[in-house]
């Protein structure tokens, strides 16, 4: 995929991002991830039913990279089981840090992945991924 | 002004991050090289030439910051920085003082080191912490100082300059009512006191605090300044070598005389001695002179943004180098992530005073904070790469 294809992937994500709201979330697990090295500060809110996310919507303050990363996260996980999600953080997290990954079901979240170049964007790719591995590990215990 | 001095300004960046911290000349890195190379030993300890070379040094450097405030030599104290400094005036001297129901009072565009150390001792000494307000440039008045002042008032405690509207307190004349109503002073110096002439005798305040990392010293030195009469109260919060006179059992410990009492253990010898070639640099070009200089580029930088609609300046007022805006539908950290593909060095965020954002009614804002060796023609550049929106959001991912 070449850079200006990614962006346009990113910005629309940015500028369109999928169940950015807090509305609707009785019932839904709450998790807040924020950023030590940065203002990124998201509020994740979950909904799982017989193991499998059922919704996941967030709300907060965040960069383009960060918020785009979350709603692509968000559309790659809804309707996939737990363990499936898990293994998606692990997919993308090896994608961030140089090792092997499967590039066929990252969908949009394939755009990131020459992320592992640029450090200081590398924690606001990762930051929904934090927050929702969070809930997920606590879930599984 | 000066840029040939400044080893970091060969790399091609344009830095306007100062109030973060400042660039280092050669002159006071070579300075703390020096020390390395060639008289590297303990300072107190002067059993040996190095060694006593290392104390002259070291005590030279407290002389040379003495007179930058002119304050006396026993009244200066070198700590890691302002923090540090801060800390031990409020664990080491107000804790011991201050009673329930006293109150205190800072603002909400104080930096976090002038704020939860007085949370803390709200919780452990049941003191009241009072805001006083702000008015429409964020600034603070002697009538808001006035109103919020109270008989149960008995510490103010304030930055001389803020570290995200730049404005700049009225000290003198706060040190005077202070005063006037048995209260005490504490000013912040952390982001005046490399930029302005301070002079702590004719401000009369009782305590300051600031740190030579943002005057072109390097980082983990900073000074607490007290008046003698006060800091001989102050406890020291560390106990150790260097700082006590004689000791043979738990009722027979004598301390040393101020200031070395509130230095325990080995000081940052190789810092206090890059401090103080900061400071002879400093006074080469003249403190007044910075100053100047600083206003003149502020001045052209805000009326360069001020033409810019998407620009929002939070404070296009007060006399120093700091100015915060924000761009319309722009996240503060994407300017400055778009500014980094340029080489310019801007902080993005609320600065480390979270509670200013319940008065500026924004969260996070893009900050370029100037020094002397800036000039017009990196702000045009600056100026340019902010004029146009589109562009920024093209290019911020």
């Amino acid at each position: 995929m070449d850079n200006n294809m990614k962006r346009e992937i990113i910005l629309d994500n940015y500028s369109h991002p999928t169940n950015k709201t807090s509305d609707g979330t009785e019932g839904y697990i709450k998790v807040n991830s924020n950023s030590e090295s940065c203002i990124d500060n998201i509020d994740l809110y979950i909904k799982i039913e017989d193991n499998i996310i059922k919704d996941i919507k967030f709300d907060g303050e965040a960069c383009a990279i960060s918020t785009a990363s979350t709603s692509i996260m968000i559309k790659n996980m809804i309707g996939s089981t737990i363990d499936e999600a898990m293994s998606m953080i692990e997919n993308f997290d090896n994608m961030l840090n140089e090792r092997e990954y499967d590039d066929t079901n990252l969908n949009e979240a394939i755009v990131f992945d020459e992320t592992y170049k640029q450090g200081n964007r590398k924690t606001c790719v990762t930051l929904p991924y934090t927050g929702i591995k969070k809930v997920l590990e606590s879930y599984k215990k | 002004m000066n840029r040939n001095d400044f080893p970091m300004l060969n790399q091609n960046i344009i830095y306007f991050d100062n109030g973060a911290t400042t660039l280092k000349p050669k002159c006071v890195i070579d300075a703390m090289s020096d020390y390395y190379t060639n008289y590297s030993a303990n300072a107190h300890r002067g059993d040996y030439d190095i060694s006593y070379k290392v104390d002259v040094a070291y005590e030279n450097a407290r002389k040379n910051v003495a007179e930058f405030i002119n304050a006396d030599r026993e009244e200066v104290v070198f700590t890691s920085g302002t923090t540090e400094s801060l800390n031990m005036i409020v664990s080491g001297f107000f804790a011991n003082l201050l009673e329930p129901g006293d109150e205190v009072l800072i603002t909400r565009s104080e930096h976090a080191s002038n704020v939860l150390p007085w949370f803390r001792l709200a919780k452990t000494n049941g003191i009241i912490i009072k805001y006083i307000e702000l008015n429409d440039h964020y600034e603070v008045t002697m009538e808001s100082l006035l109103s919020s002042f109270t008989n149960r008032t008995k510490v103010v405690s304030l930055a001389h300059a803020t570290n995200v509207v730049g404005d700049v307190r009225p000290i003198k004349e706060i040190a005077k009512f202070v005063h006037a109503n048995d209260a005490f002073l504490v000013v912040d110096g952390a982001q005046s006191v490399p930029h302005m002439k301070t002079d702590v005798k004719y401000l009369d305040c009782d305590f300051l605090a600031f740190s030579l990392h943002k005057m072109c010293g390097p980082t983990g030195v900073g000074v607490l300044y007290g008046k003698k009469e006060l800091l001989e109260s102050l406890i020291p919060t560390n106990l150790g070598g260097g700082m006590n006179e004689s000791f043979d059992s738990i009722d027979e410990v004598v301390l040393k005389e101020l200031p070395l009492r509130l230095e325990a253990g080995t000081q940052n010898i190789a810092g206090v001695i890059g401090a103080s070639s900061a400071i002879d640099y400093l006074n080469s070009i003249g403190i007044d002179n910075i100053h100047a200089r600083e206003v003149e580029l502020k001045n052209y930088l805000v009326s360069k943004l001020e033409r810019i609609d998407h620009v929002n300046i939070v404070n296009p007022y007060g006399e120093s180098g700091i100015v915060a805006f924000t761009v319309d539908d722009v996240f503060a950290q994407d300017v400055a992530y778009y500014l980094n593909k340029y080489h310019i060095c801007v902080r993005a965020g609320n600065h480390c005073a979270k509670i200013l954002k319940n008065e500026i009614g924004v969260k996070n804002t893009v900050r370029i904070s100037l020094y002397f060796y800036n000039t017009k023609e990196e702000i045009d550049k600056l100026v340019s790469l902010l004029s146009d929106k589109e562009r920024i959001i093209r290019e911020m991912i």
